[in-house]
């Protein structure tokens, strides 16, 4: 009883007028910046790679706020929270995966490529068809994720503005839309870039600010933060310190965690809105450096939100987490209000929105830069080269957007009572299943073709949707999209476990029944690739 | 401001031989040395994850093994998977700058001041 007690003074304390006007603030102060960027934003170089400008530290930063989405920062603390250490086996998948973007790609990709993943495929194969490819695995992985995003909005509206109403939620939904759409429009990635970097700021001081209370509270003892979190009633007790109170149930479900684990390590360098980030800089030297910002940025963040996690376990308690409004999601914000009051809730509060729109706006530009670059230029035009077609294509790019950002605006809003979270997996699943291997095929194997290349992107985008439809994720379940309805015959939700070994064998197995082989093409890019002769420079204003 | 966005600036005069300069020993050592890094740290940073992974899925008791206080195998194991992935990315950075960045550098310069010409 005493749960339900603190929990309707918990939801009185939510201060709608505060938490606009933070939030409302963000958005002022960002629109301002977007608007003074956008000066500078004349030729596609600029729209789509802010004329390469940025700095290595700056895209780092650029590269958290485009990675920590509300997902990882509200989900993650709340699994750690309620589930114990499973939400902790996120986030480390989360940032190893970044090696393998530092490792092999981010560099070579820079070296080779203009604007998008295309770019690179394109390079030594068949224009068309690849570009074609290649725009359809990014917008599909787009279209995922910013799906999963808008749906993750109508709760946050519910949770953090306190506003009930369906029409209410529907009105933020689509505000938060037409701002992103101003951003990307008026701003283009140069905008974009600092609206993610403004965000990435004010989300990684926020939590260390709460972790260090949260420390503060206890001396400096993590220990004792564990203890309090184990001691709490109607929580897991003891099991919260160890794996498996939410994927140790049974093997299914333990094969599960296994492909997620693997899709999380190998989906990261995969996804089109983090490859397009390595382009904004002027040299590889710089590519580099940004995710070493980026890794230490994002590593130090998960280390925050394991703090946060228990601390939100010990502090508020999962009786009361699991019974507010937004369940799991609301543990940080119910820890920010714990700690610090209305205000502090209200900041994190305005964090979590401006992280949804900071994300949509990436995932919107680098979604009509595919079409618009790849699809529209190069397999409609033809690849007609000259000021006017590039000035054309950028206006493909801007119309191309508000499409994109309206689609995401319906899907929020239809989206909302779904469950969704499975789209992020998914996401994840297509990006390492479709996009990686091409990429690392491309980039290392002498031998690779078209015929390959299609075969991986086409095969893997194909294996990893339909595995997901008939997975327990769509049907079949008490948490399926669909209830009522079991044409289950997958048993894993997550399906990298078979689509990922299956995509490397369908672009090795493509690669060789087929003969074409450009030697000439493939000397270009590779001397290219590790040099970075002849790469895009930064533009000079 | 300059065109960069039509890749005009490599193919301003006639194109280097690419083929040659990929045959060549300075890019043959560099292409050498990339490889040797960077394949073998992938392998083992992705079997210590995978090994984390399996770990956590099948060892619950294992994880729970408590070391100090309420600190226990799994929250260290997976400390130690920051702990790996922050010194592999400074390793990286210190090799790349070393051994793969001098050398490129130079094979940059000779392809871009032979168009020059």
């Amino acid at each position: 009883m005493s749960g339900t007690l603190h929990l309707a003074q918990g939801l009185d304390a939510i201060n709608p007028v505060l938490n606009f006007s933070i939030f409302g603030a963000f958005v002022l102060i960002t629109l301002v910046i977007v608007f003074r960027a956008s000066r500078n934003t004349k030729t596609a170089a600029d729209y789509y790679a802010a004329g390469r400008s940025f700095s290595g530290p700056q895209n780092g930063m650029a590269i958290a706020g485009d990675y920590l989405s509300a997902a990882s920062f509200l989900g993650i603390v709340g699994a750690i929270a309620l589930n114990g250490y499973d939400g902790f086996l996120y986030s480390i998948g989360f940032l190893v995966a970044w090696l393998v973007a530092l490792l092999l790609v981010a560099e070579l990709m820079r070296n080779t490529a203009k604007f998008t993943m295309g770019d690179v495929l394109a390079f030594r194969m068949r224009q068309r068809p690849i570009r074609a490819a290649a725009a359809v695995s990014t917008l599909a992985v787009s279209f995922f994720y910013l799906l999963a995003q808008m749906a993750g909005g109508g709760a946050l509206v519910n949770l953090l503005l306190g506003i009930r109403s369906e029409v209410g939620q529907n009105v933020i939904i689509a505000t938060v839309g037409v701002v992103m759409i101003i951003y990307v429009l008026i701003g283009g990635m140069r905008g974009t870039t600092w609206v993610q970097i403004i965000k990435a700021g004010l989300l990684i001081a926020g939590a260390a600010a709460m972790t260090v209370w949260v420390l503060a509270l206890y001396g400096f003892d993590f220990s004792g933060v564990l203890a309090d979190a184990v001691a709490q009633e109607g929580g897991k007790g003891e099991a919260l310190l160890s794996p498996g109170a939410q994927y140790g149930i049974n093997e299914v479900s333990k094969l599960n965690f296994l492909s997620l684990g693997i899709a999380l390590v190998l989906g990261t360098a995969g996804l089109p809105h983090v490859l397009m980030r390595f382009y904004t800089v002027p040299t590889a030297k710089d590519a580099r450096r940004s995710v070493v910002w980026a890794i230490s940025l994002i590593g130090l963040f998960y280390l925050f939100t394991l703090v946060l996690g228990y601390g939100a376990g010990a502090l508020v308690g999962p009786e009361e987490i699991a019974n507010a409004p937004g369940g799991v999601n609301s543990a940080a914000p119910l820890l920010a209000l714990a700690l610090g009051g209305p205000v502090l809730l209200g900041f994190i509060a305005a964090v979590a929105f401006a992280t949804i729109l900071a994300v949509v706006a990436g995932l919107t530009i680098t979604a009509s830069a595919s079409f618009a670059h790849d699809v529209y230029t190069s397999v409609i035009k033809k690849g007609q080269s000259g000021d006017d077609s590039a000035r054309s294509e950028v206006r493909v790019a801007r119309i191309t957007a508000v499409v994109i950002g309206a689609a995401a605006v319906l899907g929020g809003i239809f989206a909302k009572e779904q469950n969704v979270a499975f789209l992020v997996a998914l996401a994840f699943a297509v990006a390492a299943s479709a996009n990686l291997p091409t990429i690392l095929y491309t980039l290392f194997w002498k031998r690779f073709n078209t015929q390959g290349a299609l075969w991986s992107i086409y095969g893997g985008l194909v294996v990893t949707i339909t595995l997901i439809v008939f997975s327990p994720a769509v049907s079949g379940s008490e948490t399926s999209m669909i209830k009522g309805m079991d044409f289950a015959w997958f048993p894993l939700s997550n399906p990298g476990l078979v689509s990922i070994p299956l995509a490397f064998f369908l672009g090795w197995l493509g690669t060789v029944l087929s003969k074409e082989h450009n030697a000439k093409k493939q000397a270009e890019m590779e001397v290219r690739s590790l040099t970075g002769a002849g790469a895009e420079k930064a533009a000079s204003h | 401001m300059t065109d960069t966005e039509n890749g005009r600036a490599v193919g301003q005069g006639p194109d280097p031989d690419w083929e040659a300069v990929q045959a060549g020993p300075e890019f043959q050592e560099l292409r050498r040395r990339l490889r040797v890094f960077v394949f073998p740290m992938t392998a083992f940073f992705l079997a210590w994850y995978l090994l984390y992974v399996l770990v956590a899925d099948y060892a619950h008791d294992f994880m729970a093994t408590p070391l100090v206080g309420n600190i226990n195998v799994g929250i260290v194991f997976g400390l130690l998977q920051f702990v790996s992935t922050f010194v592999i990315t400074g390793l990286y950075v210190r090799y790349a700058g070393s051994r793969l960045d001098p050398l490129a550098d130079k094979i940059r310069g000779d392809i871009e001041g032979e168009e020059g010409k």
